[in-house]
């Protein structure tokens, strides 16, 4: 193409259809904390 | 829903329902802002003065592929799945009060330096121990369990600290569970010996630094008005040099006295740290350092500052980790995680030195959101429902922004704190993170 340059492909939609086990390491936001913007998470599987 | 945006030149867009990002040019994205509500014909003659017939042409095939591909203006599919993950309340991470007193007085601190409103207090073993045995009970199925030691100051209990990671592992081995313990220390009480024990336990340590000796001093001083920066660094140094610089961080505020805080977290890679955060502070406009609306354009311009400083040093070799920066498009969260965020009030709680339980450690002293205690083993049903039931699609303003699967529908103490009402996120915590995800997308695409 040769006026976009796709950088991600849709990984939405593949975490869409799993829902979670729950085993990844909590999140807190807050300035006090540990504040992962939830989107650098790793998923545990 | 597409999300467009321009940082130091480059245009981009996210598409949100599918994740997809892309760079583009003027062009694509003036045609986006059409493409949904416009003919083709309307489009391109609506552009015709900007840009030429041709590249109209190949601009917008080139969108309505994409479109065809799922890339560009993707379904929602998350709403459908929001409401369907109500489980029950499985508790997997606890916070410790493990001092409610500390030997600073910075002035942000929102534990009101280490009381949380009530009287100064330690927490005894037997606490610690029950609170052990009932994370073990409350978790399920769940395998990983996690532990943060946090304050007040937590080192200013730390023999109560190594009982309680010695107990846990015990019981743990016994109940199938694996513990995963963090600490958060101000650093003033590290010594050879502590930093061992936290060296050889703890996943994760978060160091409280905020900038430079004048930064740092002018917001975390000594009880006796000192400052403590000379102090800390070489511990703090020392500690991630030990730890092979893995499984840490340098935690920093900034406020209103330092929006210039690119130049801190510059500063705080420049001492040898490679793993950074700093964090805007979060406080009522009538405080002195509050940040506020007017202080948006400036904080804005520092985290583009801040990016072009990532990229350049990452090429050069000098790379460190910016906590605001790391984002993972290629895998990332599963939906749940995305929907919901912290799990505060079900998933996580927090523990009061005298063993009471809370949504959170932001709620401790928050007497009406007191959801039992860990002797007893109960959970108040009805304040862990109204958490459970929170995600990004119950809370208005999420549900429309481009930025909610990044940030999950922001820390509901904060909007509680700010806003009285934990579902009506705080205004400039929302700025701030769309701005920061903005600058990560932007740095994903000049670092490949
Ligand atoms: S409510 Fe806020 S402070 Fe509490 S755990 Fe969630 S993000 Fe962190
Ligand atoms: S940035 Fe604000 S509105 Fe957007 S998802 Fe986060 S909390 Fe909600």
């Amino acid at each position: 193409m040769k006026h976009i340059k796709t950088i991600s492909t849709a990984c939405l939609k593949d975490s869409a259809a799993h829902g979670g086990c729950g085993e990844c390491q909590t999140s807190c936001q807050s300035a006090c904390k540990t504040s992962c913007t939830v989107g650098n998470q790793k998923c545990e599987k | 829903m597409v999300h467009a945006f321009l940082l130091h030149g480059t245009a981009m867009l996210l598409d949100v329902y599918s994740g997809a990002v892309h760079v583009v040019d003027q062009m694509v994205v003036d045609i986006v802002q059409l493409f949904e509500q416009c003919t083709k014909q309307e489009i391109l003659s609506q552009l015709q003065e900007k840009y030429t017939s041709d590249a109209l042409e190949e601009g917008y095939e080139e969108v309505a592929i994409l479109k065809q591909q799922g890339l560009l203006f993707a379904q929602d599919s998350y709403e459908a799945i929001a409401t369907q993950f109500d489980q029950p309340t499985v508790v997997k991470a606890l916070c410790l009060h493990i001092a409610h007193d500390c030997n600073l007085r910075c002035k942000y601190c929102f534990a009101e330096t280490g009381s949380f409103h009530g009287s100064r207090s330690m927490m005894q073993l037997d606490v610690g121990k029950a609170a052990i045995d009932f994370v073990i009970e409350k978790s399920g199925n769940r395998k990983n369990i996690e532990i943060d030691f946090f304050g007040g100051e937590p080192l200013m209990n730390f023999e109560v600290v190594k009982q309680i990671v010695h107990y846990a592992k015990q019981q743990g081995e016994q109940a199938g569970k694996h513990f995963r313990f963090t600490i958060t220390t101000n650093g003033m009480l590290l010594n050879a010996d502590n930093s061992a024990f936290i060296n050889e336990h703890m996943v994760n340590v978060v160091l409280s630094l905020d900038g430079d000796k004048q930064v740092n001093d002018a917001m975390r001083p000594r009880i006796d008005g000192s400052g403590t920066y000379d102090r800390i660094v070489p511990m703090f140094r020392q500690l991630a040099k030990e730890r092979a610089h893995q499984g840490y961080f340098v935690r920093g505020t900034f406020t209103s006295q330092n929006l210039e805080f690119a130049k801190d977290v510059l500063h705080l890679a420049d001492l040898g740290f490679e793993q950074i955060s700093v964090e805007p502070v979060v406080a009522p406009d009538d405080k002195h350092y509050a940040l506020k609306e007017a202080h948006l354009p400036i904080l804005f311009l520092e985290y583009e500052k801040l990016a072009q400083a990532f990229v350049e040093r990452s090429q050069a070799g000098q790379g460190f980790h910016f906590f605001h920066f790391a984002l993972d498009l290629s895998g990332g969260p599963c939906a749940q995680k995305r929907l919901k965020g912290c799990g505060s009030g079900y998933e996580y709680l927090a523990v009061t030195p005298e063993g009471d339980l809370y949504p959170c450690h932001q709620f401790v002293g928050n007497t009406q959101l007191k959801m039992g205690d860990v002797f007893e083993k109960t959970i108040d049903a009805s304040i862990s429902k109204s958490f459970r039931e929170r995600n990004v699609y119950t809370q208005t303003t999420c549900k429309d922004c481009w930025a909610k699967f990044y940030c999950s529908g922001g820390c509901p103490a904060n909007a509680h704190q700010l806003n009285g009402d934990m579902d009506k996120p705080y205004e400039v915590g929302c700025a701030l993170m769309k701005k920061r995800i903005e600058c990560a997308l932007w740095i994903k695409a000049m670092l490949g």
